[in-house]
């Protein structure tokens, strides 16, 4: 497991160092909007997957609130760190009653 | 040097290490040990990739789909280092350095600095407060992981799909039909493939033109 760890956080740093050596004019309109979408889509998902799956099946359970609360709160525009913190407290409140 | 970015810098710090101990936990959970997290933490540092690389050991998924997965999910950081290049003019090996301190949040308080001189000292310093931060956070949650239950008691799940949300929700006035679309493709694929291969499905659907033109 620690080889797949090496293997993919010198995959992650490649993008970063990439970005520094390659020279600007290389880089097409066409690509960084590709890279914009591939994160906004892989972002959604990631979302889904961590809010609404367990090991591989769809489920449904406090993580609704919680995500329900922190979309609330991100169009109040509240800070990020609220954000997340008050995700943690409604799902482990909810959790804490039996829910 | 300019207070108001030092302070903003080091609050920034602070907040992402507060989420660094919900990484370090869930990384646990997952079946990491404390090494392999903080491997993580250390030398991948770029939270979207650490969280999508161990939510997919979690779910049961194989080791090249952690990896491919969060590989794709570094791939905006090459677009923050094109922007830093002319800003922070790194040579020779601070090029190596800037590269590992390039991430979501260091490429935002330097972005939102007017001076070219501000703009510098706010990747820098945003990029040192959040890697400690981050870093030691991470052990914290590492270590606490072992003993303090199921990841879920603590809400930290809950938390790590907020903090998703989080990055997504600046993202979504221009391109809401793409991450309506992400999400579907995902969620809907989720009972038929393997833990982690609905990720990369999702990540295919950003070739369909859907919204977000400029």
């Amino acid at each position: 497991m620690i080889l797949s760890v090496l293997i993919a956080s010198i995959a992650v740093y490649s993008w970063k160092l990439l970005g520094y050596l390659i020279p600007e004019r290389f880089i097409t309109d066409k690509f960084r909007d590709f890279a914009e979408r591939v994160t906004v889509s892989l972002l959604a998902a990631m979302v889904m997957i961590q809010g609404f799956t367990v090991t591989g099946e769809v489920v449904v359970d406090a993580r609704l609130p919680a995500l329900l609360v922190a979309a609330l709160m991100l169009w109040m525009r509240a800070p990020y760190i609220l954000v997340v913190i008050a995700g943690a407290a409604v799902a482990a409140g909810l959790r804490m009653l039996g829910l | 040097m300019n207070k108001q970015v030092l302070s903003t810098s080091v609050s920034v710090g602070i907040a992402t290490g507060l989420y660094g101990v919900s990484f370090g936990a869930i990384g646990v959970a997952a079946g990491l040990d404390v090494l392999s997290v903080m491997i993580l933490s250390l030398l991948m540092f770029s939270g979207g990739s650490q969280f999508a690389f161990v939510g997919v050991l979690a779910a049961g998924g194989a080791p090249i789909t952690a990896v491919t997965s969060a590989w794709l999910m570094g791939i905006r950081n090459s677009f923050y280092a094109l922007r830093l290049t002319s800003v922070i003019g790194p040579r020779g090996l601070m090029k190596v350095l800037a590269a590992q301190l390039t991430i979501d949040e260091s490429n935002a308080v330097s972005a939102a600095q007017s001076s070219s001189k501000d703009q510098k000292a706010g990747f820098w310093l945003t990029g040192v407060a959040v890697f400690v931060f981050w870093n030691l956070a991470t052990l914290v949650g590492a270590l606490a992981g072992n003993l303090m239950g199921s990841v879920e008691q603590w809400g930290l799940d809950a938390a790590a799909a907020a903090a998703f949300l989080g990055l997504l929700w600046p993202r979504l006035r221009e391109s809401w039909q793409l991450a309506l679309l992400g999400a579907a493709a995902a969620i809907a694929t989720t009972p038929f493939l393997p833990p982690g291969i609905p990720i990369l499905i999702a990540a295919a659907v950003a070739v369909i033109p859907l919204g977000g033109k400029k």
